[in-house]
């Protein structure tokens, strides 16, 4: 039978249980479902999918959780220590105990996705599948279909957030579970936000999230949007963002990638009016056999907008990582600056990356520029740290963390930058683990 | 404690040491003087163990070590420790974390464990305000987008923390102005001490105004040519090194 049957049958017993809802969730839930059905799960002949296999996903039996149990005390192990307006999901179902919105101002709506269905919030239902339709790919119209958690947020104009709103996915272990949560984020004109999504989970969960998040930035509005994926190892995670932005609007991602088996991000930035500006920073660390890919986007659709992207690949052991970056600029979109940089480290002779960077012209007075390298260390750096007496594995430990440093210096949030750090320190093979040199700095700032 | 005998080194088939002897005691601080190309940066760079020079001849024993069969890190641990004439920018590796893993890594090989973090701290603090360097430096990636006096200085604050015994500085004076100057000349009056020798490698003779060598040796085309005391520098800034081509011709 077909990989999509599975799927079908999970999704089937699932609507039977579901209560009195809006009728417009139903329907697009069904558009997603028959848009899942006809198009089944993408190949390795599909050129978007040309380095991924998914097979491990198609052919995986996963049921969707009933509930969010999970410790506290390891619940607060996961958490990032920052202050922040918290939501809390387990294998993707609401946890309100592990949730804290106090002190949230009224000028700012941060609710589950569910809340919004049961309220039939009426701001919900025209935003949501905007940006993401259910043809963008089989995974957002497999999220559609099954489309009832996840998170709202909407920021009223000229409202500077005072606190990061974090969103928080734990993965749970047990019999293998599926989420598919669905972000809604709209910032007003002139209001800026800190949003931070945050996949963490139980060392032997092997969980398949498939989320979408779609963001409007209004005219003028700010985001930084911090993505840290640190998955447990055996989890699938796939990710379709996009953004919509308008005049002035300044849209930051941070997606920083350390965990999961199986990772496929999707990031498209639409810039829509004049002066709108997007910032992609990555940095994704694979080992084991561990399969990272993320595609980005960017969109010129109006003259005088500016992209700048920055992504850095480390793979380790039998990693592979797979980066294609798109920039496209649309007729007439003159006198924008699209710039996109791309590199990676291999540390290991099995180790693989597939980089492809694509630039797509319609304009003729553009500025723009990409590049991708791939290599092994600075051999005269590495000089210079053994003349100082350490050990030829310390020093390519320590340009290792220097490369990730290179991303990491522009997350603005120290929690996060920190909690990187320490994660790639050590994840360095043993020989040049530097977790206990980078506590020990950290340590010092504080 | 540096015995260099009759050494001769090639790089990329050109000779450029030919027949160097040199011998270094404990307590004293000698400066190799000599015009470009005489040699003078491959001496330190073939005794730091850099790759590229090739040793056909001669050899050069550390406190009776042979070093040429040594790692290049097992030669700073065992207290051979190089200061660059263009030291090297290392983007996105903390000053913090160079000091902290040489210092361990010195400790490590003489058996001893790592200094604990409040003491590193301390003495760091201390060599720093020495060097008239702000603690900001400790976060600074290592020497990226330091102004050519801040790099000296950052080199002499890895020979206070890390107390080699034997400090070879390479150009150390090269593109500082005179308040730099003083204070690096300061920091490497500093390290002046009965069990610890220094090998400062000049052009100029500017720089022993402020740190006085007991010895002076003109290197010239691959040999040393003359040894002396400090007047012996002052000579050569009077007369060049001509003179003393000629005088050896």
């Amino acid at each position: 039978m077909s990989d999509t049957q599975t799927f079908l049958d999970t999704l089937k017993a699932r609507s039977q249980q579901r209560g009195a809802e809006p009728t417009w969730i139903a329907a697009r839930r069904q558009a997603g479902a028959a848009r899942f059905e006809a198009m089944g799960f993408p190949t390795r002949r599909d050129e978007e999918w040309k380095y991924t296999d998914v097979r491990s996903i198609a052919q995986g039996n996963f049921a969707l959780a009933d509930n969010a149990e999970f410790s506290q005390a390891s619940a607060a192990a996961l958490t990032l220590p920052l202050d922040a307006y918290r939501l809390t999901f387990v294998n993707g179902v609401y946890s309100a105990a592990l949730s804290n919105l106090d002190g949230l101002p009224d000028s700012v709506q941060v609710m589950p996705l569910s809340k919004a269905l049961t309220d039939n919030h009426e701001a919900v239902g025209g935003p949501l599948g905007r940006l993401t339709g259910v043809d963008f790919s089989t995974f957002a119209a497999l999220n559609t279909a099954f489309m009832e958690e996840g998170a709202v947020v909407r920021i009223a104009p000229g409202t500077v957030v005072d606190k990061p709103i974090l969103l928080q996915f734990l993965s749970r272990e047990g019999a293998p579970v599926m989420s598919h949560p669905r972000i809604l984020v709209e910032v007003a004109g002139r209001s800026e936000a800190t949003l931070i999504e945050h996949y963490a989970g139980q060392a032997d969960a092997a969980n398949f999230t498939n989320v979408v998040a779609e963001l409007m930035l209004d005219r003028g509005a700010i985001l930084n949007h911090y993505k840290l994926q640190e998955a447990p190892l055996g989890d699938m995670h796939v990710a379709s963002i996009h953004v919509e932005q308008s005049r002035d609007s300044r849209y930051s991602s941070y997606n920083l990638n350390l965990g999961g088996a199986l990772v496929r991000n999707d990031l498209i930035s639409d810039l829509n009016g004049q002066g709108a500006e997007t910032n992609f920073y990555g940095l994704f660390f694979g080992q084991g056999r561990q399969h990272v890919d993320n595609h980005t986007k960017v969109n010129h659709n109006a003259p005088l907008t500016f992209s700048n992207e920055n992504y850095k690949g480390i793979l380790d052991d039998r990693a592979h990582g797979v980066f294609n970056g798109k920039v496209y600029v649309k007729r007439d979109s003159q006198k924008i600056e699209g710039f996109q940089s791309n590199q990676n480290l291999l540390l290991s002779d099995r180790a693989h990356i597939d980089a492809k960077p694509e630039l797509e012209i319609y304009a003729d007075d553009v500025k723009c520029s990409h590049g991708t390298t791939t290599g092994q260390l600075d051999e005269e750096a590495i000089y210079a740290l053994r003349t100082r007496g350490i050990d030829e594995a310390t020093a390519r430990g320590l340009l290792t963390l220097a490369f990730a440093g290179e991303v990491l210096e522009q997350v603005a949030l120290d929690a996060i930058a920190e909690r990187v750090e320490l994660a790639v320190a050590g994840k360095l093979p043993e020989r040049f683990n530097l977790a206990g040199l980078v506590e020990a700095a950290v340590a010092l700032n504080d | 404690m540096l015995q260099v005998n009759d050494l001769h080194v090639t790089v990329e088939g050109k000779e450029i040491l030919k027949g160097l002897t040199l011998t270094i005691n404990a307590g004293e601080v000698h400066a190799i003087m000599g015009p470009n190309g005489a040699g003078k940066s491959t001496l330190s760079a073939v005794i730091a163990g850099k790759d590229g020079y090739e040793v056909t001849q001669g050899s050069i024993t550390f406190e009776g070590q042979n070093v040429l069969e040594m790692e290049i890190e097992e030669r700073a641990q065992a207290g051979l420790l190089l200061g660059f004439q263009y030291p090297v920018e290392i983007p996105g590796v903390k000053n913090i974390y160079l000091l902290k893993s040489a210092l361990n890594a010195q400790r490590a090989a003489r058996g001893e464990g790592e200094m604990p973090a409040p003491e590193f701290m301390k003495l760091v603090k201390e060599k720093l305000g020495f060097m008239k360097m702000d603690a900001s430096f400790l976060q600074r990636a290592v020497n990226e987008g330091f102004s050519g006096g801040e790099k000296k200085r950052n080199e002499i604050l890895q020979m206070l923390v890390l107390q080699p015994k034997l400090a070879m500085l390479d150009e150390i004076d090269s593109g500082l102005d005179i308040d730099a100057m003083k204070v690096v000349a300061d920091g490497v009056n500093s390290l002046r001490a009965e069990e610890r020798a220094i090998l400062l490698v000049t052009h100029y003779q500017r720089l022993l105004d402020y740190i006085v060598p007991d010895k002076v040796h003109v290197l010239v085309d691959g040999r040393i040519v003359k040894t002396g005391d400090a007047e012996l520098a002052k000579e050569l800034e009077a007369n060049g090194y001509e003179g003393i081509e000629e005088s050896v011709a």
